[in-house]
């Protein structure tokens, strides 16, 4: 097996692990990218949509061209992408264990930054293990990447912003979506895209579920019925709505298995998607050396995965002595700052709340130790 | 009683649209065309703010403040309705003719309707109202492949259309 060094290894070439790469690398690192996929980008290409955000992160902008905005400054920075690339463990903290297509090396680095983003959460209801009963994030990558169409008739379950976002581009490629079902008492989501979805006639139910999938070999429809205030199916409620697909868009939560078994403590916060590693302000988990960005951390945005990229590259290059301290607190304040403004409003409070919780567990975490 | 708003009936209510700083009142609306911004929760989204190049449309430092329309500045040149990632600018010119109002909105689904057809026009709600001409389109470079379409409806639609039914696939 061979054995590779390098300055910045980064696991993850999603929004937070390049923005991660081009600051690190631009600062002077030696700096390898590795992602399973066989293109770069992350969730970023199968965004057809006009992105939120301000100007500085890019809004308005289609997210696909923020995936080629950001390779090309990858490119530029000199940082080495490797495609097809599986992290499989992280050993002794400081060394990867990488499967490249059906090459096996280990990569010893002085930094690690880990930007794998999130998975999605499922449903089990009966009948969900029928063929036509998908991720949200599948049909989108189905519809988007590789162009064909899961089915024609969908419901979607769950109104957050995948909900609603997955929902509006099946009907751009060509799909009905015949009702999108929400347990909770409101539409989670913003309301603009809900306000879409309604100009194109689909029924948001609030306060409803799918009770049931039905069909012989694939998905023929799905029972859904109104729940009552204590969550329980409304008697009486329950009507059958034929479809071929059910969509669910029940959440993400972060893909932090790799920093567990690197021995990052974890906490647990229910907002930002469950387990996650606790840092420090600068990013750093409780293993020296190692680091955190985007929704690995705490299911976000990819305006917040991008600033936390941009930090967590600042921080490492801070920590290898390329740029000089005043100026790299400065940077860094900089885009803590931006975090913040993201991370306000009805949709964000709860999530600025959430991510200071992370940071003081990490204090907390290090004043026992301390102690110790 | 049945709750209404942007978060239980996905799109925004009477009362939320009006007390929002982006819709213009009557009064306004009836001095020529104008923008009609529905974005009534407080989002980190700001590209209006620069869309706009009469500087009607202000946000501000804090991102998730909601977009200010001066009424006064904007000309209704509809450039902003297209930047808009939420998709919730539109513009409205009360005085289209005597008996109708052209109602500018943005149009992402294929096939695109032609000048003069005569389409479904539909409310915020996607019910069907009335029917509507269209009488332009718009797909600029710049507008990154989301069309502009402006369609003419009788004047007692025009606080109500926004949009017009999808058209079937070939
Ligand atoms: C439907 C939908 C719509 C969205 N719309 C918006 C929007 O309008 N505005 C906005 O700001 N955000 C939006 N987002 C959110 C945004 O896409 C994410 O928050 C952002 O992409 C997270 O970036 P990331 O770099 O943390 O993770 P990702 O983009 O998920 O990238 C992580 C990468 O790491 C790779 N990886 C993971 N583990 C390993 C391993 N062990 N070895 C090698 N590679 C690995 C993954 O395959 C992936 O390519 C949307 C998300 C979805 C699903
Ligand atoms: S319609 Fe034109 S002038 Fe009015 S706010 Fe929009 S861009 Fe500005
Ligand atoms: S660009 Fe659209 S969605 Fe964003 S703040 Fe302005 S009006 Fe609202």
């Amino acid at each position: 097996m061979k054995n590779f060094e390098t300055e910045v290894a980064i696991i993850g070439a999603g929004s937070a692990g390049l923005c991660a790469g081009i600051q690190a690398a631009n600062a002077g690192a030696k700096v390898m990218i590795f992602d399973e996929n066989h293109l770069p980008g992350g969730q970023l290409f199968k965004q057809i949509h006009k992105f939120f955000g301000s100007r500085e992160h890019r809004a308005g902008i289609r997210g696909y061209e923020i995936g080629k905005q950001l390779l090309d400054e990858v490119e530029k920075s000199g940082a080495d992408v490797h495609l097809n690339s599986v992290v499989y463990g992280i050993f002794d903290g400081n060394t990867l264990g990488v499967v490249e297509g059906d090459n096996h090396y280990s990569v010893k680095a002085k930094k690690i930054i880990i930007a794998s983003g999130g998975k999605e959460n499922y449903l089990p209801f009966k009948g969900s293990t029928l063929p036509g009963v998908m991720g949200a994030g599948a049909a989108q990558t189905m519809v988007n990447v590789n162009r064909v169409l899961p089915g024609k008739e969908v419901i979607m379950v769950g109104s957050g912003n995948v909900g609603l976002i997955v929902s509006y581009q099946l009907m751009q490629a060509g799909a009905n979506v015949k009702a999108i079902v929400e347990a909770a008492p409101s539409i989670g989501g913003y309301g603009v895209h809900a306000s879409k979805i309604c100009r194109a006639g689909v029924p948001i139910k609030v306060r409803h579920t799918v009770l049931e999938a039905y069909g012989e070999n694939e998905v023929e429809g799905a029972v859904v019925a109104e729940l009552d205030e204590n969550w329980n199916v409304v008697p009486g409620s329950e009507q059958n709505i034929a479809c071929d697909t059910i969509c669910l868009a029940v959440g993400l939560n972060p893909m932090s298995e790799l920093a567990y078994i690197a021995g990052c403590e974890m906490t647990y916060i229910p907002l930002l998607g469950g387990h996650v590693p606790m840092h420090d302000e600068n990013l750093e988990t409780t293993v020296p050396g190692i680091y955190v960005a985007g929704d690995v951390t705490g299911v976000e945005e990819a305006s917040t995965a991008m600033e936390e990229g941009n930090l967590a590259g600042i921080s490492v290059a801070r920590a290898l002595g390329l740029i000089n301290d005043e100026e790299g607190k400065e940077i860094a304040d900089n885009f803590r700052n931006r975090m913040l403004n993201l991370r306000s409003g009805a949709f964000g409070e709860g999530r600025r709340i959430a991510k200071a919780t992370q940071v003081e567990a990490f204090n907390e975490f290090q004043a026992k130790e301390g102690a110790k | 009683m049945k709750k209404t708003g942007v978060v239980y009936d996905g799109y925004p209510s009477k009362e939320e649209l009006e007390q929002s700083p982006g819709f213009p009142n009557t009064c306004s609306l009836s001095k020529g065309t104008k923008a009609v911004i529905e974005c009534v929760q407080n989002i980190p989204c700001n590209p209006c703010e620069a869309a706009c190049p009469y500087g009607a449309i202000t946000i501000g430092d804090n991102i998730t403040n909601l977009p200010i329309l001066d009424v006064e500045k904007c000309i209704g040149c509809g450039n902003c309705v297209a930047p808009c990632p939420g998709l919730a600018i539109f513009t409205v010119n009360m005085n289209y003719s005597d008996t109708e109002a052209a109602i500018e909105f943005p149009f992402e689904y294929f096939p695109l309707p032609n000048k003069g057809d005569i389409v479904d026009a539909v409310n915020r709600a996607g019910e069907i109202m009335c029917k509507g001409t269209i009488i332009g389109i718009r797909s600029a470079k710049v507008f990154a492949n989301t069309n502009v379409i402006k369609i003419a409806v009788p004047k007692e639609f025009a606080d109500i259309v926004r949009s017009i039914k999808r058209l079937p696939r070939k």
